[in-house]
C-alpha cells in the first residue's frame, strides 16, 4: 500500500470488481486469483469469454497461468526487472501515452532515464524469462485501450514489495491505464475487512481516513472530538511488536481476533515475545495458538452475532447483520472494548453500531456519507463518499490523482534477502489454497472444507522428487536456518525445479517456523514468498 | 426459519450472502442473487460459511490464567484484572509499553473503537493489524 500511496496518493483498488469484466487486457501478477479471490477470477474468465487477453506473471503454473494467453514464469523476486523491461519495450515501440504523461503525471524523465540504462538481455538472464515473452506481454498491454492490472501478496510480500508496487504503478501511468472505467491498478485485499481496518486507522501512523498522527491539524481535530490529548509519535508496527523478543519494547498486549503465533514469520521469536509479556489479553472466538498463551482470554462473538460494516477490496462498505445473539457468555468486540475503555477511565457510550458509524462519518472524510440507514437500503457504498448526497466512487483518480499528479517513482532491482545456496538448495514460496483460509481457525472447523483439503502439502517438481527419492505422499523433512517441519510431498510440475510451495493454514505444520523475518523497509511487509530450505526424505 | 442478508467473512471480495437461521441456530448459507459481487454465486468457503459458527470449540466464557492454567471466570473478574494490568503498564510507560493488534475480521465500527481506545485511553499509537500478512 505504501507503493500506491507514493505514486497515486491512495492505496486501494482503483476499480470495482465488476469493471474487470469489461477490460481488454488483464495483467495478473503475484496473485493466485482463482484460489484466493474466486469472484475476481470469475470476472477475469468472463472477460476472456468476451475476447479479452490474459497475461499472468507467476513463478508457478497456477490455474490462472494455465488459462493465460501469455504466462511469464519468472524467478521469484524478479518482478521489478521484468516490469522495467516491459516499460522499456513500450517506450521503444512508441506505445506510451504521451498526453496522459504530460497532463497527469510528474517525474517522467526520472523514469525514462532509468529505463534507458536497462540492458534487456541482462533482464532476461535475471528473470529467467525469454525476451520474446516479455516483448509480447509489453505489446499486448501497451496497445490495449482498457487494461487492468491485478496484484496481490505475491507482489507485496518481498523485501522489495514497495518497489514492486511502484513499478506496477509506473507501467499503468506510462500507458495511461488509470483514471478510466474498466482500467486501472487493483491490489486485491486478502481479508474481508483488511481495507476497513486500514481505513479506520488501526495503523500506527494514521487516524481514520489516513490522517497522519504527526500532523498537528489532524491530531488537534481528533483531540477536540475525543476530548483528550493524543500521542503525536507514530507507534510500532505489527512486526516490531511481535518480534521484540525478551527485551522487546512491550510489556502488555491486547490482541483482538488475530493469531500471530501462526501467521507471523519466525514463530519462535513471536513465542519468545509473547511469553515474556507481563500481561497478554486476547479476545477471540476460538482458543487459538495465541490465545492459549494469554493471561486473560475473552470470548468474542462471531460475525453472525453482530451488526456493523465490512469494507471489501473494491472499497465497498456494506452491512453485516446480526442473525443470532452472541453464543453463551460471549460478547461482541465492540461491547468488550466499550467496557474495557470505561474501566480504563475513558468512557465510551454508544447505543448501537449505527451511532459509532455516525462518529466515523464525522471524522473520516472518505466515509463522510456512510451512515447505516444509507447502507441498509443499498448494496453498500464505495469510498470516497464525502457526504449524504454523494453516490460513492466506483473508480478512483478520474481527472486527477488523489495526490494531485501521479508520480513516477523509478524502482530498481533489489535481490531477495535469502536465496538458495549449497546448504539450503531449495527456494520456498508460501501462499494460500482454495479450501482453507488464513490460520485455519474457521475453515479447519468445517468438515466439508477439511474433507477437500485437510492437510498441508508441499508442491515439489517431479525432477527434484526423483533426485531426492521422494514420491507423492512421502513425508519430507524441510529445514531452514530458523526451523524445521515435516510435510507430505505432492509432485507437480506447477512449480519449477528448485522451487517448492506450501501454505500456512495448518497448525500441525507451522510453516512460519521457517520463513524469514526479512521485510520491506517501507511497508514492513515480511518476505513470505522467498526463503531458502533444505529437503530430505524422512 | 428466516434468512438474513449479510456479508461474507472470508476473502476481500465481500460477497452478499444469506444466513439461514432456524431455532436460534445458523444452519446454512446461500448467495444473494442481485448482489453486485456474488451475483448468485459463492465459492466453496462461502457455501460452508455457517459451519464454524456453532462449533463446539467456540469460547463461551472468559478465561483467566490461575496457577499456570486457563480457568473459567466471570466477566467482572476478567475485565477488572485486564483493565488494571493494561492501565498500570500504560500509565507507567506513558503508553510506550502497550501494544494492540486489531483485526481484519472485525467490523469497521470495532476497529474504530479499538484504535480510539488505544489512542485516547491508553495514550499509545502502538496499534496495527495483519494488513501485511
Amino acid at each position: 500500500m505504501a507503493g500506491l500511496a507514493t505514486t497515486f496518493g491512495s492505496g486501494a483498488m482503483t476499480n470495482s470488481i465488476n469493471e474487470i469484466e469489461n477490460a481488454q487486457v488483464m495483467l495478473v501478477i503475484g496473485s493466485n486469483t482463482s484460489e484466493a479471490h474466486p469472484q475476481v477470477a470469475r470476472r477475469i474468465f468472463a472477460a476472456m469469454d468476451r475476447g479479452a487477453r490474459l497475461i499472468v506473471v507467476d513463478p508457478r503454473r497456477t490455474l490462472m497461468a494455465k488459462r493465460a494467453d501469455i504466462h511469464l514464469a519468472l524467478r521469484p523476486g524478479t518482478d521489478i526487472p521484468l516490469l522495467n523491461a516491459m516499460m522499456r519495450i513500450i517506450l521503444d515501440d512508441n506505445l506510451a501515452d504521451d498526453l496522459f504523461i504530460e497532463m497527469r503525471t510528474e517525474n517522467f524523465y526520472g523514469l525514462r532515464d532509468m529505463l534507458f540504462r536497462i540492458d534487456l538481455d541482462e533482464t532476461a538472464r535475471i528473470t529467467g524469462v525469454e525476451l520474446a515473452g516479455i516483448r509480447a506481454a509489453a505489446r499486448l498491454y501497451g496497445r490495449a485501450q482498457k487494461a487492468v492490472i491485478c496484484y496481490c501478496l505475491g507482489i507485496t510480500q518481498h523485501v522489495c514489495g514497495t518497489g514492486n508496487v511502484q513499478a506496477i504503478a509506473n507501467l499503468a501511468m506510462l500507458t495511461g491505464n488509470v483514471e478510466k472505467e474498466d482500467t486501472g491498478v487493483d491490489p486485491l485485499r486478502g481479508q474481508n475487512n483488511v481495507q476497513g481496518a486500514c481505513d479506520m486507522g488501526a495503523l500506527p501512523n494514521v487516524f481514520p481516513s489516513y490522517q497522519q498522527v504527526d500532523i498537528d491539524d489532524f491530531r488537534e481535530k481528533f483531540e477536540r472530538a475525543w476530548h483528550v490529548p493524543l500521542p503525536s509519535q507514530p507507534g510500532l508496527t505489527l512486526m516490531e511488536m511481535t518480534h521484540g523478543g525478551k527485551d522487546g519494547p512491550l510489556k502488555a498486549m491486547f490482541i483482538m481476533g488475530e493469531n500471530p503465533m501462526l501467521s507471523d514469520p519466525v514463530i519462535a521469536r513471536v513465542r519468545e515475545t509473547l511469553d515474556n509479556l507481563e500481561f497478554l489479553l486476547v479476545a477471540d472466538i476460538f482458543l487459538t495458538e495465541t490465545a492459549a498463551r494469554a493471561h486473560v482470554v475473552l470470548p468474542a462473538a462471531s460475525f453472525a452475532e453482530k451488526t456493523g460494516t465490512f469494507t471489501n477490496s473494491e472499497r465497498r462498505v456494506q452491512m453485516v447483520r446480526r442473525v443470532i445473539p452472541p453464543l453463551g457468555q460471549s460478547r461482541t468486540d465492540a461491547d468488550i472494548i466499550m467496557e474495557l475503555s470505561g474501566r480504563l477511565g475513558y468512557a465510551m457510550d454508544y447505543e448501537s453500531p449505527a451511532e459509532i458509524m455516525e462518529e466515523i462519518a464525522m471524522l473520516a472524510p472518505i466515509y463522510g456519507g456512510m451512515q447505516h440507514d444509507r447502507l441498509e437500503n443499498s448494496w453498500g457504498l464505495q469510498w470516497p463518499c464525502w457526504d449524504r448526497s454523494h453516490p460513492g466512487t466506483p473508480f478512483l483518480h478520474k481527472y486527477y490523482f488523489t495526490r494531485g499528479k501521479g508520480r513516477f517513482v523509478p524502482a530498481e532491482y533489489k535481490p531477495p534477502d535469502e536465496l538458495p545456496d549449497d546448504d539450503y538448495p531449495f527456494l520456498l514460496i508460501t501462499g494460500r489454497i482454495y479450501h482453507q483460509y488464513h490460520t485455519g481457525t474457521m475453515t479447519r472447523r468445517s468438515a466439508q472444507l477439511c474433507r477437500e483439503a485437510g492437510e498441508a502439502l508441499l508442491q515439489l517438481h517431479p525432477e527434484d522428487g526423483r533426485r531426492l527419492g521422494v514420491r507423492s505422499g512421502d513425508l519430507v523433512r524441510m529445514r531452514s536456518r530458523r526451523g524445521e517441519v515435516q510435510v507430505k510431498a505432492q509432485l507437480t510440475d506447477a512449480v519449477q525445479a528448485g522451487e517448492v510451495y506450501t501454505t500456512f493454514h495448518f497448525s500441525e505444520m507451522p510453516i512460519n517456523l521457517l520463513t524469514s523475518s526479512a521485510r520491506d523497509h517501507f511497508s514492513q511487509c515480511p518476505e513470505y514468498k522467498i526463503c531458502a530450505v533444505h529437503l530430505a526424505k524422512v | 426459519m428466516h434468512d438474513i442478508l449479510t456479508t461474507c467473512v472470508y476473502c476481500g471480495c465481500g460477497c452478499g450472502v444469506y444466513l439461514h437461521e432456524r431455532r436460534g441456530q445458523v444452519v446454512g448459507s446461500s448467495p444473494s442473487r442481485n448482489h453486485p459481487v456474488s451475483r448468485n454465486n459463492l465459492c466453496v468457503k462461502g457455501w460452508h460459511l455457517h459451519e464454524f459458527i456453532h462449533h463446539p470449540d467456540r469460547l463461551t466464557q472468559p478465561l483467566m490464567r490461575k496457577n499456570g492454567r486457563l480457568t473459567p471466570v466471570d466477566w467482572d473478574e476478567a475485565m477488572s484484572y485486564a483493565a488494571r494490568e493494561l492501565g498500570r503498564i500504560a500509565t507507567e510507560s506513558d503508553g510506550k509499553a502497550v501494544g494492540l493488534l486489531s483485526s481484519a475480521k472485525c467490523t469497521n465500527e470495532e476497529n474504530y473503537l479499538l484504535q480510539k481506545m488505544a489512542r485516547a485511553a491508553l495514550h499509545t499509537n502502538n496499534i496495527d493489524h495483519c494488513a501485511r500478512l
